[in-house]
């Protein structure tokens, strides 16, 4: 492998002590690794579909007696499983779409167009970043039950959990920082040739913004899967709830075994995309530690 | 904008400028359309709207909410630093203070050295690193809740629990995992490090590709061992982020709700009731607005010092 040197050089590596270290820590932390991150999700599909009293009373054993496939049919149907995932689908697919509007054309205005308020509306984004979420849990709750201007409640409606997740600074500023580092010869070539402003964004920006569209993106669909406590407060209404707040609301009326396929049902999405789309999770986190574009 | 460039005008005189005012500003509507304001306004109106209605207002609200008493139906009355009063004298709020610290320091403990340990091994694998990431990272991809409700099967207090168990065959337990209240917060925290741990190390794994190699060089020309390399050239050169990782996990930390909220619900006798249960509570089953946003006034004051101290660290981060 012909790569630069890292902390441990070629010389190094030719020590027998250094090699055996390594050789013996790479299969050590490849089976941690291997028990920790893959252990918990074989664990749950092996009791998706045994027996509760197996599940129970010997969690260790590696197959099940008698393999119960029709429980996650059961689960799917009768746990109403199906239908949160459904719900889960629905309210991921409203996340991307708006959060992916915002993003794009807000990316746009703020960091190409800059008119300019731009620096004051930049300012009040990046406020909303280091103001931490918790205060406005309350009052947001609030505009839901009766939305200012237009009026009306947004609860047991989508829109309550689409709106809020497009407000997101993070999306916008990484957006707009990927924007700002496109060429700007690009833009002044257009504008020259007489591109006007909107189809200088559908034929120019964003054709080239697809890593950062893909990055919002998952970022978005993945929040559906994950949030909590704001769809339980949004959407009491129990046929319109996702599956993070239906299962915890089923444990204590059902079946172990059931349950562990309701859970396995809701996993399965989320671990798909990721194996499909790992290089965009990886640049996402690595994002995370810093508003970097 | 328009505001500012007629202020300017002021020197003519009073009945000229309203006689022509009009007209001046029509001209100045077209120019500005002309120029692009329009447009760029129009691509500005999701995120003035969704931004507006559903950060920046509710951010506003809060701030006034939390110095009134308000039940949704009269209207809402100014009751000064009550709230704030109330809040600070309830018994509970030392109680999760306290429990909300100990999860902080606890998940510093378990999940704060580990993550980089792997990283920097990670790191000097001539092959598989790929696998090693994809394989820390699954359970970051489980959905919280998912992986709370999963791990309440293996906290099963009972004899033939996975846990107790795993227990027994190194000579252990059984123990009560989530209904001892000294072994509650240490398990939800376990869970919580767990499902955490492989972002961390991806973050580090970005920041190591950074590192400069001609300082490993430069050190081991001078003598310097593999350990002393990890030490004097590894980890300064990571002290930003690792200052930055340090950040965001208390600032996630003192917003925890969900574990303790799934896996004991507060309990038991109130051993992992966090600060943001106790909000929830506040509003959500006491029906108090006002208490439940002077809390988060208090907590928003002390995690944006926080989160302040954050932001100057990226700035320079993003330069270095």
């Amino acid at each position: 492998m012909t790569e630069e040197r890292g902390l441990i050089s070629a010389a190094d590596r030719r020590r027998p002590l250094v090699r055996w270290t390594m050789a013996g820590g790479a299969v050590a932390v490849l089976a941690l690794l291997v028990f920790a991150g893959l252990g918990p999700i074989l664990w749950l599909a092996k009791a998706a579909i045994s027996q509760p009293n197996d599940i129970v009373a010997r969690p260790l054993e590696l197959w099940p007696g008698s393999p119960q496939w029709h429980n996650i049919a059961d689960a799917w149907s009768r746990l109403r499983v199906g239908s949160a995932l459904i719900n889960t689908v629905w309210v991921a697919l409203g996340n991307w779409a708006v959060s992916v509007l915002v993003a794009t054309t807000g990316g746009y205005a703020l960091s190409i167009l800059r008119p300019r308020y731009a620096k004051v509306v930049n300012g009040a984004l990046l406020a909303t970043l280091f103001i931490p979420g918790v205060i406005s849990l309350v009052p947001l709750y609030l505009t839901i039950l009766d939305v200012p201007i237009v009026g009306g409640s947004l609860i047991n409606t989508y829109w309550a959990i689409w709106l809020p997740a497009g407000a997101s600074a993070f999306n916008v500023l990484i957006t707009g920082r990927f924007f700002a580092q496109l060429p700007a010869e690009l833009f002044e070539a257009a504008k020259i040739d007489g591109v006007g402003t909107f189809r200088m964004f559908t034929r120019l920006v964003l054709p080239l913004s697809g890593p950062i569209i893909g990055v919002v993106s998952l970022l978005s669909i993945i929040a559906a899967w994950r949030e909590y406590l704001w769809p339980k407060l949004v959407l009491p209404d129990r046929t319109k709830q996702p599956l993070s707040v239906m299962l915890p609301s089923i444990r204590d009326n059902v079946q172990i075994n059931l349950f562990m396929a309701g859970l396995l049902i809701s996993v399965v999405l989320p671990i798909v995309i990721f194996l499909l789309f790992q290089r965009y999770f990886i640049r996402g986190a690595g994002l995370t530690g810093g508003i970097k574009g | 904008m328009l505001a500012g460039r007629t202020a300017a005008q002021a020197v003519s005189p009073e009945s000229r400028r309203i006689r022509r005012l009009p007209g001046r500003l029509a001209a100045r509507l077209v120019r500005w359309v002309r120029r692009g304001g329009l447009s760029a306004l129009i691509f500005m109106i999701p995120l003035l709207v969704v931004f507006g209605v559903f950060s920046w207002w509710p951010i506003a609200r809060g701030l006034v909410m939390a110095f009134q008493q308000t039940n949704l139906v009269e209207p809402a009355q100014w009751v000064g630093l009550d709230n704030f009063r109330k809040v600070l004298a309830d018994p509970l709020l030392m109680v999760a203070v306290r429990n909300t610290a100990w999860f902080a320091l606890l998940a510093l403990i378990f999940g704060y050295p580990a993550p980089l340990a792997l990283a920097i091994f990670v790191r000097e694998l001539r092959r598989g690193r790929g696998l090693f990431s994809v394989l820390a990272y699954l359970p970051v991809v489980l959905p919280p809740v998912v992986a709370i409700l999963l791990w309440r099967v293996f906290y099963d207090a009972s004899e033939s629990g996975l846990f107790n168990t795993l227990a027994r065959a190194v000579g252990l337990g059984p123990f009560q995992w989530l209904q001892d209240p000294r072994s509650a917060m240490p398990s939800i925290v376990l869970e919580a490090t767990w499902a955490g741990a492989g972002a961390t190390m991806i973050i580090y794994l970005a920041a190591l590709s950074g590192v400069r190699s001609d300082l490993y060089e430069a050190a081991e020309i001078d003598g310097a061992s593999i350990w002393q390399r990890i030490v004097h050239v590894t980890l300064p050169q990571l002290r930003t982020i690792l200052l930055i990782t340090l950040l965001l996990q208390i600032i996630g930390t003192f917003q925890v709700f969900t574990e303790p909220f799934l896996f004991t619900g507060g309990g038991p006798a109130n051993a992992t009731t966090t600060i943001l249960m106790l909000l929830y509570n506040y509003a959500f089953i006491n029906g108090d607005y006002g208490g439940a946003t002077a809390l988060s006034v208090l907590l928003a004051i002390f995690l944006g010092l926080l989160s302040l101290a954050y932001f100057r660290l990226t700035r320079g981060w993003s330069t270095t």
